[in-house]
């Protein structure tokens, strides 16, 4: 996976991914124009499929609306990278099927507007300077339900 | 065997003689709720799923709170889709716009009783812990399994235990005690841990005051909130609700438990200042005019809290400059304060009292701020936007703090 990383900073909070305001919202095409428009009201336009967002630490702290890691998959984030990240927003992400890449030491390594290079299969992210950092590869299952999109179409398959 | 009460009631949900902090298990739920924001979500995911019927209509719980009344088209739409799926699946337990906040009607009404496993489509559902119960926030995709399976697995959490001793001063509260705790280990503090809360000033604490502890866990990344159940826990649930329940208390020397020694003796009134909860300053240090405050949430929206700030506001009058919004967290506090003359007390110092909801908190329904607008609240969460404007500005404080700063028109301890 190849593109622009669009860089934050720590404790990034479900507020600021997708304001209150709009969670009587629950379709994908509509929270994706509002995604992180509590810091940045162009990014849903700035943001190309395939972009990465890197941030510090607790990346998605605070509320467990599920529409955050939505509006991030309709802005056509392909991964969230991120030294760590708060424990709802993991596990919701993961079900919606946006990968969440670990890799401490990642906000020195990555300026914001990069064009990095993600290998999933190897755990390696290569910088624009061909500088590369490993994270922690996603165990098989995780990787399926990423592949097939989420939780719930992961299931749908398997039972099919 | 030395455990922790978190390892100890996630072993009894998943039918294990033992588990340890680190273990991936499988935990039947007691109580699985979700309200009118996050339920939407929820019952989409679970159509999707193409179970017909629900794994027991007994035990979900489906609260109106936040969208109350429907303020928009889209409200209302969101309601209706509820609406329905509580009739189809035969919801036993619902409660329209009229009942209150979730993380507040779920005690009161009986639903959370010590050593039950609650999963809550709401990131505060932790507030629950405060009964001795084993209760987290899960989002909707999570809560749709639950509805078709009635159970969910977990990473077993390690523990951190917050002993807290010394004698609270005179106008410092709950609220105090937990943004301290959160401004000192930090917003990502507790990541996936159990945090238990315990010592003599917790001991001492009422039902409602150890709710407010646990409510704020999630504030430093914790898992769930908890405290062992005590004299005060059982009288609380004999009280409120009928099932059985089961007491689970941490063994002190369980290997996944680490205990942080809490002193709050010389404790002053604190507030958390934008744009973090994690960046919290004794009132002292403040010199901010506020533009409102609001009184309620899960946080601090019930009758102790609503007695505090009209012992403060009674005779008085709220500064002209700002405004104030009182929201009881449920119908039977509205009720409470109604007899007891507070809500007079509010109206006549210049406050607007308004029904049982979630308010101003997370910014999508009423009491709105604009730019450059400063509000302070009871709630918990003052991220940027929070409450409205990106261009706002949200600070958090107890009940009696608000109470204060409202009468002077900017942040102030009580006299």
């Amino acid at each position: 996976m190849k593109g622009t990383a669009w860089k934050f900073g720590n404790d990034i909070d479900t507020d600021i991914i997708i304001p209150g305001r709009y969670l009587i919202y629950t379709d994908e095409e509509t929270l994706s124009k509002h995604c992180m428009e509590g810091l940045d009201d162009k990014f849903s336009e700035k943001c190309k499929k395939g972009d990465f967002i890197v941030a510090g630490t607790n990346f998605g702290c605070g509320s467990s609306r599920e529409h955050a890691p939505i509006a991030i998959k309709g802005a056509g984030i392909s991964a969230v990278i991120a030294e760590s990240f708060a424990r709802i927003f993991y596990r919701n992400a993961t079900n919606v099927g946006v990968p969440l890449l670990e890799a401490p030491g990642i906000t020195d390594l990555v300026k914001d507007g990069d064009e990095i290079e993600v290998d999933m299969s190897k755990g390696i992210i290569k910088a624009e300077n061909g500088d590369e950092i490993t994270f922690k590869k996603l165990p098989p299952f995780m990787l399926e339900i990423l592949e097939k999109g989420g939780l719930i179409e992961y299931l749908k398959n398997k039972r099919e | 065997m030395s455990s922790t009460m978190s390892e100890k009631i996630l072993a009894r949900a998943s039918g294990n003689e033992k588990v340890e902090a680190g273990d991936i298990i499988i935990a039947n739920i007691d109580v699985a709720m979700t309200h009118d924001l996050t339920g939407p979500l929820a019952v989409e995911s679970f159509e999707k799923i193409g179970v017909e019927d629900v794994w027991d209509s007994s035990k979900i719980v489906i609260p109106f709170d936040h969208q109350v009344p429907a303020d928009s088209i889209d409200s209302a739409n969101n309601h209706i889709i509820m609406r329905k799926f509580v009739e189809n699946q035969k919801i036993k337990n619902f409660y329209d716009v009229n009942a209150g906040v979730c993380h507040q009607i779920l005690p009161e009404l009986g639903h959370v009783v010590p050593g039950e496993v609650i999963v809550g489509a709401d990131s505060h559902t932790c507030t629950h812990g405060a009964l001795g119960a084993f209760s987290t926030g899960i989002g909707s995709t999570d809560m749709a399994m639950v509805f078709a399976e009635g159970n969910l697995w977990f990473k077993v959490p390690e523990t951190n235990r917050f002993e807290i001793t010394g004698e609270l001063k005179d106008n410092v509260y709950a609220k105090d005690v937990i943004l301290n705790i959160i401004g000192q280990v930090g917003a990502d503090g507790s990541t996936y841990k159990a945090c238990e809360f315990s010592g003599q000033t917790v001991r001492d604490m009422s039902v409602s005051d150890r709710m407010v502890l646990c409510n704020m866990a999630i504030e430093m990344g914790g898992k769930t909130g908890l405290v062992e159940p005590d004299k005060k826990t059982i009288e609380y649930v004999e009280k409120h609700s009928n099932k059985p329940y089961k007491i689970f208390k941490t063994d002190l020397n369980a290997p996944s438990l680490k205990t942080i020694n809490i002193d709050v003796s010389d404790l002053e009134p604190q507030v958390a200042c934008p744009n973090n909860v994690d960046n919290v300053k004794p009132v002292s240090e403040i010199d901010e005019e506020i533009d409102q405050v609001f009184l309620g949430s899960c946080t601090n929206g019930r009758i102790s809290d609503l007695r505090d700030a009209a012992k403060i506001l009674k005779g008085k009058e709220i500064a002209k400059s700002t405004r104030m919004l009182v929201i009881p967290a449920s119908k039977e506090t509205y009720l409470k304060a109604l007899d007891e003359g507070l809500i007079k007390i509010f109206i006549e110092a210049g406050a607007l009292v308004s029904s049982p909801c979630c308010g101003p908190c997370l910014g999508g329904h009423t009491g709105i701020i604009g730019p450059d607008e400063v509000s302070l609240s009871t709630s918990n969460r003052n991220f940027k936007g929070r409450q409205g404007s990106p261009e706002g500005k949200v600070y958090l404080s107890s009940a009696a703090v608000a109470a204060a700063s409202a009468l002077e028109g900017k942040i102030v301890a009580p006299e």
